[in-house]
């Protein structure tokens, strides 16, 4: 151990509740929660989510108090097999609890959040059960997330990792017999499968990165293998750093493992929000910053880490331009910001990584929650009007979701179907505004901060290509956040159903106030000069304070303000009517086609991977497996050559021929030599008798004559 | 008495009291059958866990050892001779909790004939136990072929449609390998003058030569029974046929008889053998992961697919035994134990809903979850412990396989561990597969269909949950918490790594 | 003390009875006694012979003894069989005249 041996006072003890708080909340829910009334299973959630960031707090208390020190905290053994020595250790440190705060405090919001939205939202499923199966996998999701970020190897990192897959599985195919429209549907299911696959695929390069560490350093402890990296050849950390990246790729959403995040916008608003979008696909960048010293240890990983995030920014910023669903939009934009953040942590800003990882949990999870009240606005509006017009008809159908409207399937999430909810909304739109001028990082939002600080690293570290990619992403960044803006909340209604929407209810828009005051606020966690978060992440990983570049922040924020004013000149200055085609369209002609169709990145591999995959599958299966080994060879060739063996070649020839004539000859000699020999047997008892005494006579003569 | 009452041979045999016992019971009382089954198997469970209390896990040693002069005849030395190590316990244990489990599964779906599939079902108890226990080699023989005969009635009178010729198969199959084993037990038995498996280990003199043949001879018998690429072609086939009950012992502990026989057998007896074949077993065993996995995903036939993924899961077993290091063939004697359980799982609740639908061609189904929210959690848990999720016992066993495999030296390059670990995205890929087409989705037309013939699917009844519940704890025991049963196995795992001569 | 000649005579005399008993009558039931004769003059021949030794050797031996019991208990079980196979016999053919049974004719 290298940190302090000595007992920690402070509240240390209790960290393993971070993970078991949510446990007991959702072993609560399954057992009892089929009494429970929906308000009962969401407190219940919800406390226990909050006692998770109460403890978390406590940590953090205690870990400041103590003076920053790594404290670890033993809990279990898990395995012990020869050198192999994995226990469940909790470590809490200063990154760790950073990230227990973000994942808790934002998690708690969420689940505050999620009673208002799946209250309605199983409604307009129709399935009320669900409301309960709902919040027992956001509680996992909370315990998988604490384990993730609280482990102190990179096993129990990597359990959790697994862990937040499986909630990211089951909540994206939350909905799992229908689409996103409501219609019955494999769309959600397969989203869900999508996620969990390419997340393995991540999975399986980490525990490549895994295994190559235990065999090279002999541990998975984090500071033990930070300890024995020094020592090792560089090959060896670039190919642990390597392999640990396509992990990355894969839970953060990098290229080229992020095709399942947009999809994952098959789950529940809150689930967008809270685990696409602010905690689990940031566990890449805690990824490569809690490995910090490795990738500080091989600069030509870093420069492809870096790359990886700064490309992918730019590719999915270009994506998100030319989508039309809210929370399609808010996806890419999420892959983008997650590619500012592993860009920043690629080349060692790690400050300015966390720091965007923390702010974008704010403003994001913002962002996705407004656009579920949006989403969800539209529905009322919808349902609202189904009800209007079949109590005009004097119909007096009952509200069935599928009996609306048998001819036309309403999308509430599709961004032409809006317009004009600035009026009908409000809170929400000002909600909204407060997160999209934090996204394009206007001043003095958090996210101009915490954008700024990894524009300004790019340049001070020399990478001036990221640094570029960086800034047109952020262009596009404030592009299509103005795009949306426009289209959603400004000109008028395109549809009936957003001239009736509705606004949301206390308990979803009194979280989201939260979440905007901490969008408006953040920034002040690391403000040039005061670098709070740097200092508080020095104990745990060598980091250096971030200089405010006047002429960087200059740069960026005219970049954002130009868009936002290109954006206006092109969708706000003269709104989008219903029916009419994005004006986008003509101008970029065939780049708007890639933009609209994601650049047809699915289809590739669909033809590259899953096609081939499914093909040889079937062709192993039908033909190699079934037709040739185990009907051709074992069925026609062995037991067939068998079969012909015994009947064919031994039963006809050999046995018939050979052996059966020389068995008749044998009967037919037996057969005249009995004939003869028959007549002995008379059937007569005494005359046997006698041919004994006879025989008996015979040999005790012989005997006594010998 | 002594003789009947020493713990390994009650635990052997103790089964056989039932078969007496359902010999003077009525065939046409079938619950008096069940339930008597049920317990000379609950009895034989209890006395494993007797006989666990009794296990000293830190003595590397044969225990609770009951040895006696058989047929001394002409120079042969048979002995009747049971022992158990840390090599042995745990499928032992878990031979003795798969069997009531797999009589439970039975109780509505086994109408005809009871009494004589009980029958049947004990003395295959008494086989497998047999296999696991006996430590001369004739006697190991003779157990190991006498389990061939009540499953082979198993499969051919209460299977499916091509039932005879899945029995008949997986029969002949069987005998072929084993006609080498015997043949190489014979050779060992009058080279070394015993047939005891600890003695022949300590003379440990067949010349390096013959030793290569001897272990070809015996990998012969124990890759077909496991099955090794490409020794499975009869595997699907019985699978497909058993009734459910002969699925899960199939697949629980058949198969581990093959992996069992490999760790006791091959590396102990043909150490410099077993070394050089490493490589080559390491290569089959993972063509097997990779070739199973992808053959698993194309099945239309659920029960077909759990089969396949067998051959995958025990690439994995293999792989981990050859990788000759002690998280691997730790890893593997443990993840025998995980396939049994997650594999049995899947059969028996493959069977649950089959005795409901009559179909296993999983395009009918769809959206069960909705319709069984029990069932359909339970098969999630148990799928996710079949694709390794960490947590579930899967991960704990593939995990410290591919680590060893990884490093091993007797394998000589950590290529196979890398395309082995792709294996394990291609679990995921076949498993969520088949619990999407079944429980996900749209409503199938098979839910529309069985409420035609009724009162339509339900959920798990009582019977049902105590089958699959007591394999759930374990699942989330062996996963949670694996320290007890890596401790049960380490220091005999120690003594045996420490016995190979690795480069 | 009786001389073991005398045994001897007698025993072999019994055995010719019974040897010309089996030969000569065609009653099944006679024959059985007479096989039963000869059984029994062979156990005579026996004891006479275990006291002569035992006599000669001076010490207590017994296998001649043991031999009887054998041969009573053999006897015993073999009269069960034989009656029973008398009484089926009957049952079908009304007759237990031996020449009546020859039915293994070749």
């Amino acid at each position: 151990m290298l940190f302090s041996e000595a007992t920690p006072s402070g509240f240390f003890f209790l960290a393993p509740w971070l993970v078991f708080a949510p446990v007991i909340g959702l072993l609560i829910n399954i057992i009892f929660g089929g009494r429970f009334s929906e308000k009962v299973i969401g407190t219940v959630a919800s406390l226990a989510s909050g006692a998770s960031f109460i403890v978390s707090v406590l940590l953090a208390w205690s870990l400041a108090a103590g003076g920053g020190h790594a404290v670890s905290v033993p809990f279990a053994e898990w395995m012990h097999i020869g050198s192999l020595e994995l226990d469940w250790t909790f470590r809490v440190d200063s990154l760790s609890t950073t990230m227990m705060l973000v994942v808790s405090g934002v998690g708690t919001l969420i689940h505050i959040y999620a009673i208002g939205y799946m209250h309605e939202d199983v409604r307009f499923k129709n399935d009320l059960g669900r409301f309960r199966r709902f919040f027992v996998f956001l509680n996992l999701f909370i315990a998988a997330m604490m384990i993730l970020v609280s482990g102190d190897s990179y096993l129990m990192l990597f359990v959790g990792w697994e862990g937040v897959g499986l909630c990211s599985f089951l909540l994206i195919g939350f909905w799992y017999e229908m689409d996103t429209l409501g219609r019955p549907s494999w769309a959600n299911s397969n989203a869900g499968n999508k996620a969990f696959i390419t997340n393995r695929v991540g999975d399986f390069g980490f525990l490549i990165a895994g295994f190559i560490m235990f065999w090279a350093f002999g541990s998975f402890q984090f500071d033990e293998v930070f300890e024995a990296a020094r020592t090792v050849a560089p090959g060896i950390i670039v190919a642990i750093t390597l392999f640990m990246l396509i992990g990355v790729a894969g839970k953060s959403a990098q290229i080229p493992l992020y095709v399942w995040l947009p999809d994952a916008m098959a789950g529940p608003t809150p689930v967008s929000a809270l685990i696409h979008a602010a905690t689990m696909v940031t566990a890449g960048v805690y990824l490569v910053t809690r490995s910090a010293e490795l990738y500080m240890l091989v600069p030509q990983a870093q420069y492809i880490v870096a790359m990886t995030g700064a490309v992918t920014a730019l590719f999915a910023a270009t994506i998100a331009v030319g989508q039309y669903d809210i929370k399609k939009v808010l996806a890419y934009s999420t892959i983008s910001q997650l590619g500012f953040m592993v860009a920043a942590v690629g080349m060692g800003a790690f400050v300015a990584g966390m720091f965007h990882l923390v702010t974008h949990a704010f403003f994001k999870a913002l962002l996705f929650l407004s656009a579920g009240s949006v989403i969800l606005g539209l529905e009322r509006g919808h349902h609202h009007l189904a009800h209007a017009q079949h109590d005009d008809h004097g119909k007096g159908r009952k509200g069935k979701k599928d009996s609306h409207h048998e001819d036309e399937v309403f999308d509430p999430g599709d961004m032409r179907n809006m317009g004009g909810l600035r009026k009908t909304m409000p809170v929400t739109f000002w909600l909204y505004m407060i997160g999209t001028l934090a996204l394009a990082g206007i001043f003095p939002f958090a996210g101009f901060w915490s954008k700024d600080e990894i524009l300004a690293d790019a340049l001070k570290e020399g990478f001036t290509g990221v640094y570029w990619l960086l800034s047109i992403a952020a262009f596009f960044t404030a592009f299509y956040m103005g795009r949306q803006i426009w289209m959603v909340f400004f000109g008028e209604a395109r549809h009936e159903a957003a001239a009736h929407a509705e606004e949301s209810p206390r308990v979803m828009t009194v979280p989201l106030m939260v979440l905007a005051f901490l969008s408006v606020v953040g920034g002040a966690l690391n403000l040039p000069g005061m670098h709070t978060l740097t200092l508080w992440l020095e104990h745990t990983i060598e980091v250096h304070a971030g200089e405010f570049v006047m002429s960087v922040a200059v740069i960026s924020t005219l970049l954002a303000l130009a868009a936002i004013l290109l954006s206006w000149f092109i969708y706000g200055r003269d709104p989008l009517k219903a029916g009419q085609p994005d004006p986008l369209k003509k101008p970029l002609g065939f780049l708007f086609t890639g933009m609209e169709n994601k650049w047809f990145v699915d289809e590739g591999y669909f033809a590259i991977v899953i096609g081939p995959f499914k093909r040889i599958s079937q062709f192993l299966a039908d033909v190699i497996d079934w037709r040739f080994w185990h009907d051709f060879v074992h069925d026609t060739v062995i037991a067939g050559a068998y079969n012909w063996f015994s009947n064919i070649a031994l039963n006809r020839y050999a046995d018939q021929q050979g052996i059966d004539a020389f068995a008749n000859w044998l009967g037919s000699a037996t057969k005249s030599l009995s004939a003869t020999m028959r007549r002995v047997q008379n059937g007569f008892v005494r005359s046997y008798a006698l041919s004994v005494l006879l025989g008996v006579v015979l040999i005790v003569g012989y005997l006594i004559l010998k | 008495m002594e003789f009947l009452l020493q713990p390994l041979t009650l635990l052997t045999f103790f089964p056989l009291v039932g078969v007496l016992v359902l010999l003077f019971i009525p065939s046409d009382n079938k619950n008096a059958l069940r339930w008597t089954a049920l317990g000379a198997s609950l009895v034989t469970f209890g006395i494993s866990l007797w006989v666990l209390a009794q296990f000293n896990a830190s003595n590397v040693d044969l225990q609770l050892v009951a040895r006696y002069d058989w047929i001394t005849v002409a120079g042969w030395n048979i002995q009747y001779f049971l022992g158990l190590d840390g090599l042995s316990i745990l499928l032992v244990l878990l031979t003795a909790f798969l069997a009531p489990i797999s009589i439970l599964s039975t109780w509505t779906a086994v109408e005809e004939r009871v009494k004589d599939f009980m029958l049947f079902f004990l003395l295959l108890e008494v086989g497998m136990m047999g296999v696991f226990l006996a430590q001369d080699l004739f006697l190991f023989y003779i157990f190991w072929e006498f389990t061939l005969v009540p499953m082979y009635f198993l499969i051919g009178i209460w299977g499916g449609p091509r039932r005879i010729y899945a029995a008949v198969k997986f029969f002949l199959y069987t005998m072929a390998g084993s006609i080498l084993m015997l043949l190489a037990i014979l050779w060992l038995g009058i080279y070394g003058q015993t047939f005891s498996v600890p003695d022949l280990i300590a003379q440990a003199n067949v010349p390096a030569n013959i030793q290569w043949w001897l272990f070809l001879a015996f990998a012969a018998a124990f890759a077909i029974k496991v099955p090794m690429w490409p020794l499975h072609s009869w595997l699907p086939d019985a699978h497909v046929e058993a009734p459910t009950a002969g699925s899960v012992i199939l697949a629980g502990v058949l198969l581990k008889m093959g992996t069992y026989g490999f760790v006791r057998f091959n590396l102990p007896l043909f150490p410099e053998a077993s070394v050089r074949a490493a490589p080559w077993i390491a290569l089959l065993a993972t063509i097997g992961i990779l070739y199973g996995a992808m053959v698993s995903y194309a099945q239309k036939d659920v029960k077909k697919l759990v089969a396949y993924s067998s051959v995958s899961h025990l690439g994995f077993v293999m792989l981990g035994l050859f990788a000759m290091n002690e998280q691997g063939v730790a890893g593997a004697i443990l993840q025998m134990i995980n396939h049994g359980l997650s594999t049995g799982a899947l059969f028996l609740l493959v069977g649950m809903i089959y005795e409901q639908t009559h179909t296993r061609e999983m395009k009918v189904y769809g959206g069960l979850w909705k319709i069984t929210p029990v069932f359909g959690s339970i098969m999630l848990i148990v799928s996710l412990s079949s694709m390794g999720l960490p947590g579930l016992n899967g991960f704990v066993g593939e995990f410290t396989i591919l680590l060893g495999a990884f490093g091993s030296k007797s394998i000589g390059t950590n290529v196979y561990a890398i395309l082995s670990a792709l294996g394990v995205i291609m679990a995921a890929v076949y498993i969520l597969y088949m619990f999407q087409k079944m429980f996900l989705g749209p409503q199938g037309e098979i839910v529309d269909e069985v409420k035609k013939h009724g009162h339509g699917i339900r959920d798990l009844n009582l019977r049902e949950l105590v089958t699959i519940v007591p394999i759930l704890i374990f699942i989330f025991w062996i996963g949670l918490y694996p320290k007890p049963f890596f401790d049960l196995m380490a220091p005999a795992v120690a003594h045996l790594v420490g016995m190979l001569p690795i480069p | 003390m009786i001389p073991i000649n005398y045994y001897i005579i007698l025993s072999a005399v019994l055995f010719t009875i019974g040897t010309l008993g089996v030969l000569t009558r065609r009653n099944a039931l006679i024959i059985f006694m007479s096989v039963e004769l000869m059984l029994n003059a062979a156990n005579l021949a026996f004891v006479a012979f275990a006291r002569a030794r035992e006599i000669a050797t001076g010490q207590p031996l017994f296998d001649g003894q043991i031999f009887v019991f054998f041969v009573i208990a053999v006897a015993a079980a073999e009269v069960a069989v034989g009656l029973a196979l008398i009484v089926e016999i009957f049952k079908s053919k009304r007759s237990i005249d031996v020449d009546q049974m020859s039915s293994m004719k070749g």
